[in-house]
């Protein structure tokens, strides 16, 4: 058994653990974390593959960013675990029969004797100076750009969507709407004035002496 | 040597422990968005098993659009989740029956 099997165990175990805790932990924080765990474990086995662009993606953008995003939504609502782990048990037979019919079929179709090394050999080693990164600009800058524009797009809609669904006016929230503020003309809008009724005045001015006080206070 | 099959089969199990968890934990949206990403990420690594194993870098292009497609898909699921318990005040998948499904 060389190295490279032995880390491919490694990480193949730490990605079908991780998993198993996921599914079946109670408390969603935990659930994240584990599937947090499961992520990176798949970065292990991306980068066996030669595939260290997205191994890097997936550490990067995928546990850096979107599993952040599901943290912050696990514990930004206040989630009643109890009640929503109720009838776990009760479906727990028929969700494993499922899955393990499921299992065996997989199993049936890419077993070693349809995908072993005899169909599949392992491709040779690639040059020390092969950059899988360039590689991959290469395809996705000429062959695939029409795509990667649309990627580009789809991730716009998402942000504006996300935008759109969490906004909410706060009712007593005071605002300055722009598109009205630009349509304000000099004359009658920007200038209001207001005719103040002149009230009487009480205080007695300055040049005039102690003396004058107590009539003041007369008044 | 690993095999291909190893891959493939790495990626079954995971596939099989996703959809077990979707049936498990049927009342709760987090855990089934996640079981969603646990699925992607089967499908992820098979596609990166053949590119590897045929010697065709497409494969990793399509990962890559694949990854683009469930961030965006996490982000506005987890927005409208959000929506969700701002009116409801749950995320039990029993109590979202305002639709009579």
């Amino acid at each position: 058994m060389g190295f490279e099997k032995f880390l491919f165990y490694v990480f193949a175990a730490i990605v079908v653990v991780a998993a198993g805790m996921v599914v079946t932990r109670r408390n969603p924080v935990h659930a994240v974390l584990f599937l947090v765990l499961a992520f990176v474990g798949s970065a292990g086995l991306w980068m066996l593959l030669e595939a260290e662009f997205l191994a890097i993606v997936l550490v990067l953008v995928y546990v850096g960013a979107v599993m952040v995003l599901f943290l912050f939504v696990v514990m930004m609502l206040d989630v009643e675990i109890a009640a929503l782990k109720a009838q776990f048990i009760r479906y727990l037979p028929l969700g494993l029969l499922i899955a393990f019919v499921m299992l065996v079929e997989i199993f049936l179709v890419v077993g070693p004797g349809n995908f072993g090394l005899e169909q599949f050999a392992k491709p040779l080693a690639q040059p020390a100076d092969y950059s899988n990164t360039t590689e991959l600009g290469m395809v996705l800058y000429t062959v695939y750009l029409y795509p990667f524009e649309i990627a580009a797009v789809i991730l716009l809609v998402a942000i504006v969507a996300a935008i759109r669904l969490t906004l909410r006016r706060r009712p007593d929230n005071k605002y300055i709407d722009p598109s009205k503020q630009v349509y304000v003309r000099k004359g009658p809008d920007r200038v209001r004035i207001v005719q103040v009724a002149s009230e009487p005045r009480r205080v007695v001015p300055q040049q005039q002496a102690a003396p004058a006080e107590g009539e003041v206070k007369a008044e | 040597m690993i095999e291909l099959s190893d891959y493939l089969m790495l990626g079954g199990i995971l596939f099989s422990i996703s959809v077990a968890g979707i049936f498990l934990n049927r009342k709760n949206v987090i855990i089934l968005l996640m079981c969603i990403e646990l699925m992607l990420l089967a499908v992820n690594m098979n596609f990166i098993a053949f590119s590897h194993f045929l010697g065709d870098i497409a494969g990793q292009v399509f990962v890559f659009f694949i990854l683009t497609v469930a961030a965006a898909e996490a982000a506005i699921g987890l927005a409208i989740l959000v929506v969700v318990f701002r009116s409801k005040q749950t995320i039990n998948v029993q109590d979202l029956d305002t639709l009579k499904g």
